[in-house]
């Protein structure tokens, strides 16, 4: 299986949000691609009709009857936010501001 | 040695070294009460953290009340008579450790890390509640790896943890302020999970008995989740009986996590046979030898006391064969393909919105996420999300995430067929090696990951796994791991049982951990310290 270069071990960095210094970076080139060898050994057996297993035990469609039972209240669930605005969780914008065109 | 604090009055002292049935009945004939016992716990895990750190809360206020309401329980069913007394759960005023990843309303709830200091849970965990209604008292919360990523409890955000049988050691992990705690007497049983060997692993390092249970058997309602497909809360105790005990408190269908399977618990948890009932039940059982399980790299001690283990088994009656599982090597492999894509997918919610602080300037949001999570999470941490996050990205899906789904199914055939073939056990080593010093393999993640390469398969395929102590390898001890079909809790316990019967005159079973006495020692460094004296040592051969 391909190696991984710096510029992918950035892209991954970019997609999983985490924040990396280049020392953590050169030493995570190095780390994955050493892990990534270890996973060699898979290409070995071959799976083409073996069906994948994500679970293990045989539980399916679990569902309850949709009736609403007691919540915890607002005080507490807001306990742990990082900024709250009344009974709200100020989130970061997540779309630019309008310019002054209104666009 | 001069600078050991005189150790408190003896019998308070005594009442630690306990197990859970001894204390219980202590307790119901009224010559100690729970509160005693609770003080006399507390005082010695408050003592002794320093240089153990297996403790990253002791909260000696809520361990107070809820030994006297036990202490009230306890007296009301003495009023009763003995069918309200025999009615009373064994773990009524019994301490016990949590590990910091299981919710306790109000409390912290860190999971090892530092992105969660600070939370408090806003509600308790469903076996936290099982617990409270029991009555077992809940002295504190456990250390252990960084949201369960490790086997040693290194990648704690708090400073590792020791090993009671020698403090340069690490105790394993990722429960291993559980397993420590245990082991020295802080209480006689304590909660971690398995991952893919994060009870057992440690109970094996630590000398003491850890069960994996099967998927689904206990609920993760207010747990911290690392990966779904695998993660499963169980119990670690000095004895079989304690384990089983505490399993029977907190195992069982709980609508509010859906995987938790309505499978019923059996009583007889509560009655494990004697040592005469036990060897009786042992003959004739049929047990497997996987031979995959003596992987490269194992240590010749280790080999032979299990060996050992399976031959005394053999001795008293039960019939060993040797098996093959022969996708064993395929474990660790797709374990570490399988478990980071789940944790890249549940660790997404540390963002500093749901979780964790906010940092950066608010002017973009992904620069945000990027340094609260950069600066929240630890190495560990950063590199299972790495290794997952690729692992599910686009174009490598195939080659990787679902070739280990595929594996899988492999590996959990091959338990399969064994137990159709009439086994009622797999008989295998826990862990490949004892004890490991601090550092030793914090520089090489293949190398800490193979900690676990006995452990991981029964994860995979869901299966309940036991470890219990089978003696010692260069004064530390080693762990014999029983695993069982789905839902064969009782029958592996009472194995478990059967086994500490036929050895209860070994005279390793008459040892404590070796290092307890220094514990005490003022002058003990902490675990952080030793673990960076070890890191200096090793910076300057390099």
């Amino acid at each position: 299986m391909a190696a991984l270069s710096r510029a992918d071990v950035e892209h991954v960095a970019h997609l999983a949000r985490l924040g990396l210094s280049e020392d953590e970076l050169s030493r995570l080139e190095t780390e994955l691609n050493h892990i990534l060898e270890q996973y060699a050994v898979l290409a070995r057996l071959d799976t083409d009709v073996i069906p994948p297993t994500a679970q293990t035990i045989e539980l399916e469609n679990i569902l309850r009857d949709d009736e609403p039972g007691p919540s915890l209240p607002v005080t507490d669930v807001l306990a742990n936010a990082a900024d709250v605005a009344d009974d709200f969780i100020v989130v970061p914008a997540i779309l630019a501001a309008p310019d002054a065109t209104g666009r | 040695m001069s600078g050991i604090r005189p150790a408190p009055s003896g019998a308070d002292e005594e009442l630690t070294r306990l197990g859970v049935g001894e204390l219980g009945a202590l307790l119901r004939r009224g010559e100690v009460t729970a509160t005693q016992v609770a003080l006399a716990h507390l005082e010695r895990a408050e003592r002794q953290n320093r240089a153990l750190n297996a403790w990253l809360h002791l909260d000696r206020e809520a361990a107070l009340t809820a030994a006297g309401e036990a202490d009230r329980r306890l007296a009301e069913a003495r009023r009763s008579g003995s069918e309200a007394l025999a009615a009373c759960h064994p773990l009524l005023g019994i301490p016990v450790g949590l590990k910091d990843l299981v919710s306790v309303r109000g409390g912290p709830c860190t999971a090892g890390s530092r992105i969660l200091a600070g939370y408090r849970a806003p509600y308790d965990a469903h076996i936290t509640e099982r617990l409270r209604a029991v009555g077992a008292v809940i002295l504190g919360k456990t250390n252990m790896d960084e949201f369960a990523m490790g086997s040693s409890t290194e990648h704690s955000a708090y400073g590792p943890t020791a090993n009671p049988w020698a403090l340069d050691r690490v105790p394993g992990g990722s429960s291993g302020g559980s397993a420590a705690a245990v082991a020295a007497y802080h209480v006689p049983a304590a909660i971690g999970t398995d991952t893919g060997g994060s009870i057992r692993q440690p109970a094996s390092l630590c000398g003491i008995v850890g069960l994996k249970p099967t998927y689904g058997r206990v609920s993760r309602y207010g747990i911290v989740a690392f990966a779904s497909s695998l993660d499963q809360i169980g119990p670690f105790g000095r004895s079989v009986a304690d384990a089983a005990v505490l399993l029977h408190a907190v195992a069982g269908r709980d609508e509010r996590d859906s995987t938790s399977a309505p499978v019923s618990v059996p009583d007889e948890l509560l009655a494990l046979p004697d040592d005469g009932g036990a060897a009786d039940w042992l003959r004739g059982r049929r047990l497997a030898l996987p031979r995959e399980y003596f992987v490269p790299g194992m240590e010749p001690g280790v080999e032979a006391r299990v060996r050992e283990a399976v031959a005394a088994l053999e001795a008293a009656g039960a019939v060993i064969e040797e098996v093959s599982l022969p996708h064993t090597e395929y474990g660790l492999a797709s374990y570490y393909i399988v478990a980071p894509a789940e944790a890249s997918a549940n660790l997404a919610r540390y963002d500093g919105v749901r979780f964790g602080p906010r940092l950066g300037d608010g002017r973009d949001y992904v620069a945000d996420y990027k340094r609260t999570r950069g600066e929240g999470f630890g190495a560990e941490v950063k590199r299972r999300i790495m290794l997952g996050t690729y692992a599910l990205s686009a174009g490598y899906y195939d080659a990787y995430y679902l070739k280990a789904q595929k594996v899988r199914t492999l590996i959990k055939a091959d338990f399969d067929r064994v137990f159709a073939a009439g086994f009622e056990a797999i008989v295998a080593p826990t862990s490949p090696t004892v004890a490991f010093p601090l550092g030793a393999k914090l520089a090489d993640p293949v190398a800490m990951y193979l900690s676990d390469a006995c452990t991981l398969p029964v994860n995979m395929a869901g299966l309940p796994g036991l470890s219990v102590p089978c003696g010692l390898s260069e004064g530390l001890p080693v762990g014999l791991q029983l695993i069982g079909p789905p839902w064969s809790e009782l029958t592996l316990l009472r194995l478990g049982r059967a086994y500490e019967a036929i050895t209860a005159d070994a005279p390793w079973r008459r040892l404590e951990p070796s290092d307890l006495a220094a514990l005490d020692d003022p002058a003990t460094p902490t675990p952080a310290e030793r673990l960076a004296l070890a890191r200096a040592a090793a910076a300057a051969t390099a």
